[in-house]
């Protein structure tokens, strides 16, 4: 018996090539990002001697230099605006929506499911433009509720779908006695339904947020207006007119990454498995 | 039977109000989806076929716009710019994710670390993305002139994004980057349901690394493959972000894709009814792209 598992341990191969790679790998990945935050801990002196290596005499006034001159107290109120009103609402659609299909036998629910489908893949090219105008003539453009709408209809229909597998799998026992007991269909789902579904619809917050968060295309056609625009648009003009201060534009982009990696490091597992089920939306 | 006939009507209306509850149930999804997607998606067909600014009235013109596209030198650049994007996307990001998820499947220690490191790219926003490697690739003060100090000149002072050969492979480069990470992680969880057994088998078999990979790891992927290769192709074919932010095209078109042209034509040019039909093509292929592989998988073929 010892002999047999001896024997397999010799011809494992060593995982050593293995590490080695992987490693290497990881320093592409996360390379860069450390030289972001080298250069924002160094003065512009000291990025010009040394543009890509650790800060020698570590300075931190790019942070305050950065906030007020990319304006972060008002882009950042944006930015949270933009994404509280995204997670919310998507949260609402998405939930009373996957419970209408998954509970409430709705006529046409396999229809419904194929548009979801592909209105969670269609191209911006194929309703931007009309959009625009629409929004124009209704005085939605540079407006952020005008741009939480449409980040409404993009992160909803795959945020249903989502949803929707979820409540399929959970068993109907609760709500059934809460029918029962005389509740009203919005009563299930807000007292029975929703506690029990707090994984997919933490999945569907974290999905709609960080897309949010991040969302660039958008943001950019949609609001001009430097008061209304959140942090990744106006990063953009802040870089372009601070280009070469690496050490201000490099404290900027801490600012924007920071609030997801404080979420990351809560959630962990949770943040990649979350989001990589929403990647379809790449 | 009295009962039984009193009761029908009474079950036929709850029947009726649970459809009607239903359906007040799923008013917000459609109201937003209406009116941000489908109505304007629909509106694009029609304004395809007119001559408009996006502000006054549109001018029915009938074919003009699609004639007008096909003799569009630009628009026929910008496609084969796609081209290349696509291709380049099928091969560096797939080949990296593979052999990435492939070599963290097979160890323990770090797994979850390792996972983290490749994945934080993905969700780092676009324009900080483009900032830092902006700064990285910099024609004085990047990599190249610090390769350059330690005796390697061969990078120095090549600008990697006002070069019009190289600008293209270059956003191409940066958005891979934050891509490539997330193809992984979708590889290492399909590889996570491959049996351990078939591995052991093929071991006791005397396969060696790469024929366990070739025999057992992607044919036990394939699901995963197929749609990694389909999204890659439709976010190849959409690609806006990067090319905006690093280039916005240049230098002289020489990395314009269709979706920043088609937002220059709608927003800088005014054309809008030009920039429906253009978006209305890019739409079109990437459907019947989809469409091809929906049908080879209705007719089993083998993937």
């Amino acid at each position: 018996m010892s002999a047999a598992s001896g024997g397999r341990r010799r011809r494992e191969p060593s995982k050593i090539p293995y590490y080695v790679i992987l490693v290497i790998l990881a320093l592409f990945a996360l390379g860069p990002l450390v030289v972001v935050v080298f250069n924002s801990l160094k003065t512009n002196a000291e990025i010009g001697r040394n543009p890509l290596g650790p800060p020698l005499s570590p300075v931190f006034q790019n942070f305050p230099d950065a906030w007020t001159q990319g304006d972060f107290s008002t882009t950042m109120v944006n930015s949270t605006i933009l994404t509280l009103g995204t997670i919310i609402g998507v949260s609402v659609i998405a939930a009373t929506g996957a419970y209408a299909m998954a509970r409430l036998d709705l006529p046409g629910a396999d229809a419904i499911l194929l548009y979801l489908w592909v209105a969670s893949a269609v191209p911006f090219q194929l309703f931007l433009v009309p959009l625009f105008f629409l929004w124009t003539n209704l005085e939605l453009t540079n407006t952020r509720f005008g741009l939480i709408l449409i980040y409404w209809a993009i992160f909803s229909p795959l945020a249903t779908l989502l949803l929707r597998s979820y409540l399929v799998g959970l068993p109907r026992d609760f709500e059934d006695a809460a029918r029962i007991d005389g509740a009203n269909e919005l009563q299930v789902l807000t007292r029975v339904v929703l506690p029990l579904s707090w994984p997919g619809l933490l999945t569907v917050a974290l999905i709609s947020g960080v897309g949010a968060w991040n969302e660039f295309f958008f943001a950019i056609t949609f609001i001009q207006d430097n008061n209304l625009k959140p942090v990744t648009t106006s990063f953009l003009a802040f870089q372009s007119n601070f280009s070469q201060d690496w050490g201000l534009t490099s404290a900027a982009a801490i600012f924007i990454i920071l609030p997801i990696a404080i979420l990351f490091l809560f959630l962990q597992r949770r943040f990649i498995s979350g989001i990589t089920a929403g990647g379809l939306k790449g | 039977m009295e009962q039984g006939a009193v009761k029908t009507p009474r079950a036929g209306g709850l029947k009726r109000r649970r459809r009607l509850t239903a359906w007040l149930f799923m008013v917000p999804l459609l109201v937003v989806n209406v009116l941000v997607i489908l109505g304007p998606a629909v509106a694009t067909v029609y304004f395809s076929f007119t001559e408009w600014s996006g502000i006054g009235p549109a001018e029915f013109v009938g074919l003009e716009n699609y004639r007008d596209l096909l003799a569009d030198e630009s628009f026929w650049q910008a496609m084969w710019h796609n081209v290349v994007w696509t291709i380049l996307f099928l091969t560096v990001p797939i080949a990296m994710g593979l052999l990435g998820a492939f070599l963290l499947s097979q160890i323990r220690r770090f797994q979850l670390f390792f996972r983290i490191a490749y994945f934080i790219p993905y969700v780092v926003a676009s324009v900080v993305n483009c900032a830092l490697w902006q700064n990285i690739l910099d024609p004085e003060r990047g990599i190249g002139s610090s390769l350059a100090s330690i005796g390697f000149p061969f990078l120095d002072g090549v600008s990697f994004f006002g070069n019009t050969r190289l600008a293209l492979p270059s956003v191409a480069f940066v958005n891979n980057w934050a891509w490539w990470g997330f193809i992984l992680l979708l590889f290492l969880t399909a590889l996570q349901s491959v049996d351990q057994e078939l591995y052991d088998a093929a071991k006791i078999d005397g396969a060696g690394r790469w024929q366990q990979f070739l025999n057992v790891t992607l044919p036990g992927i394939r699901p995963t493959f197929i749609f990694v290769v389909l999204l890659t192709i439709i976010n190849s074919l959409l690609v806006f972000d990067y090319v905006f932010i690093i280039t916005r095209g240049g230098p002289a078109g020489a990395s314009e894709v269709v979706g920043t042209l088609m937002w220059k034509e709608a927003f800088e040019r005014f054309e809008a009814g030009y920039a429906s039909a253009m978006g209305l093509g890019l739409s079109f292929i990437s459907g019947v792209i989809v469409l091809v592989f929906i049908f080879l998988r209705r007719r089993g073929w083998e993937f």
